[in-house]
C-alpha cells in the first residue's frame, strides 16, 4: 500500500527535497476524493490548500457576466492544482471542477505557510518549486493568447 | 528524399473529384482519383501537390492520404479564400488539375527502429497523417508512436474518429488538446506544449515531426529540446507561398532555401536560425 510519505517523496514536484522537509509536508497532507462535477474550489473562496492530483481530471473554469463559462486549462495525474494559498490575499482566482472522479493529496497551505515563515530554507524550496509551475503556466498562457490556429484575414 | 514526377512538372494532370467530406466547419477532405489514362504518382509522406481549380487558380496543398493507396490522392483543405473555397466546393465528378508530388518528405525511413513523435497543431495534422498511416501499417519497424495534437476548440479538431482509432493501436499514445474548451468538452484543455508532460518521451530514441503554425512550432521545439531531443532528430514542415513548385520562380524562397524544392520538410538544424528572423 502506498503511504503518504512515499507518494510525496516520489512525486516529481518534491524531488530533491530534504527528508526532514518531506516529513513536514506529510504532516500537512491528507487524501481526498471528489466526485465528477463537484467543485474543488470556487473563485473568491479562501485558498488554504493545494493538491497533488493522483487520478482524474480537473477543469479550471473562468466565469464572467454575459459570457458562457469556459475551461481555460485542465490538470491531470501528476499535476499540482492551486497556488493562491501561497500569496495574499489567499483567495482562489478560478473555479476548479472535477471532470471525472478525482483522487488527490491535499496539502494544508495554511499549515505550510506557517512552517515556511518559521523555516525560510523550507520556504525557499517551496517557492522555487511553485515558481517553476507558475513559469510553465505563464508560458502556456502566452502561447494560448496568440490564438495561433485562428484564420488570419 | 523527393520523388521526381516522371511527367512535365509544370503540366497539370486531370483528376476527378471522387468525394469531398467535411472535417470541421471550414475544413474539408477531398479524394481525387486519376482519370482513366493516367496513374496517381506515388508520394512520400510530407510532400505536396499543386491543385489547379480551373478558372480560379492553383494552390499548394499537402497530401494527407495513405501513401499505400496508389489509386487516389487525398488532401485536407481549409477554406480561407476564394481559391480554397472554390476547391472545397467542387462536386463529385468535376475535374481538378494536379501537379506533383513535390518537395521533401518526412524521414519515415530514417525513423525505422525509433520512436516517432508526431506533434501537430490545427490543420498541421494533415501533412502528418501519411506518417501515421505508414507507421501503423509497418508497426514492427518502429518503436512507440506518440501523437500530440492541438486544436483551437473541439469543433476544430480534424480526423476525430481516426484519432480515437489510432489511440487503440498498440504502442501508440494519442493526446489531444484544445486551446479553448466549453463546459461540455471532457478532454484536455491547454496549448499543445502542455501535453508533453503526459507523453513519456524517450528522447534518445525519438524522432519528432512537427507541423503547425510557425509560432506553434517554435514553442514545440523549445519543449522538445527541453525534454532532451537532439536538434538532428527534430523535423519541421515549413509553409510559404509556393507558385511553380520546382524552384524556378523564387516565391517561396526562405533564406538560402526554396521551400517547394528543398522543403517543405526540413531538419530543424537547417532552419533554426531562419526561424528567428521574422522578416523571412
Amino acid at each position: 500500500m502506498e503511504t503518504l510519505e512515499r507518494i510525496i517523496a516520489e512525486h516529481p514536484f518534491f524531488a530533491g527535497l530534504d527528508g526532514g522537509f518531506t516529513n513536514l509536508m506529510v504532516s500537512c497532507a491528507s487524501n481526498v476524493r471528489f466526485q465528477p462535477g463537484t467543485y474543488i474550489f470556487k473563485e473568491g473562496d479562501a485558498a488554504n490548500t493545494f493538491y497533488l492530483i493522483r487520478a482524474g481530471k480537473v477543469a479550471l473554469e473562468v466565469r464572467a457576466p454575459q459570457h458562457s463559462p469556459i475551461i481555460i486549462s485542465t490538470l491531470e495525474v501528476g499535476d499540482i492544482l492551486g497556488w493562491s494559498w501561497l500569496l495574499a490575499p489567499y483567495q482562489w482566482k478560478f473555479h476548479a471542477r472535477a471532470i471525472d472522479e478525482v483522487r488527490a493529496i491535499a496539502l494544508d497551505g495554511k499549515c505550510l505557510r506557517t512552517k515556511c515563515e518559521e523555516n525560510h530554507d523550507l520556504g525557499y524550496e517551496v517557492l522555487k518549486r511553485f515558481a517553476r509551475i507558475i513559469e510553465q503556466r505563464l508560458d502556456a498562457t502566452r502561447f494560448q493568447l496568440l490564438d495561433v490556429y485562428a484564420v488570419k484575414r | 528524399m523527393a520523388t521526381t514526377p516522371k511527367i512535365d512538372p509544370m503540366l497539370p494532370q486531370p483528376f476527378v473529384v471522387h468525394e469531398v467530406s467535411k472535417e470541421t466547419p471550414d475544413t474539408f477532405t477531398l479524394r481525387l482519383d486519376p482519370e482513366d489514362t493516367i496513374k496517381a504518382s506515388a508520394f512520400q509522406p510530407g510532400q505536396f501537390s499543386m491543385l489547379w481549380v480551373f478558372g480560379v487558380g492553383e494552390l499548394p496543398i499537402s497530401i494527407s492520404g495513405d501513401p499505400a493507396l496508389h489509386d487516389r490522392l487525398v488532401y485536407t483543405v481549409r477554406s480561407v479564400g476564394q481559391a480554397t473555397h472554390s476547391l472545397v466546393n467542387q462536386k463529385a465528378g468535376s475535374s481538378v488539375g494536379v501537379r506533383g508530388p513535390f518537395g521533401s518528405g518526412w524521414p519515415v525511413d530514417a525513423a525505422r527502429g525509433r520512436d516517432v513523435v508526431v506533434v501537430a497543431g490545427g490543420i498541421g495534422l494533415a501533412p502528418l497523417r501519411p506518417v501515421i498511416y505508414q507507421v501503423l501499417q509497418n508497426r514492427k519497424d518502429y518503436g512507440r508512436l506518440v501523437i500530440l495534437y492541438g486544436g483551437r476548440s473541439p469543433r476544430d479538431l480534424l480526423y476525430r474518429k481516426e484519432l480515437a482509432k489510432w489511440a487503440r493501436s498498440p504502442e501508440t499514445q494519442v493526446l489531444v488538446t484544445v486551446d479553448y474548451g466549453g463546459l461540455g468538452w471532457r478532454g484536455h484543455v491547454g496549448v499543445v506544449t502542455t501535453l508533453f508532460k503526459y507523453s513519456r518521451l524517450q528522447p534518445a530514441r525519438s524522432v519528432a515531426m512537427v507541423c503547425g503554425p510557425e509560432i506553434m512550432m517554435r514553442f514545440v521545439i523549445r519543449e522538445l529540446e527541453g525534454h532532451g531531443l537532439s536538434r538532428d532528430d527534430i523535423y519541421l514542415s515549413m509553409e510559404r507561398n509556393m507558385k511553380c513548385a520546382v524552384g524556378f520562380c523564387g516565391h517561396c524562397q526562405y533564406g538560402p532555401h526554396f521551400i517547394c524544392k528543398d522543403g517543405p520538410v526540413f531538419r530543424y538544424e537547417q532552419v533554426s536560425l531562419l526561424l528567428e528572423k521574422y522578416e523571412l
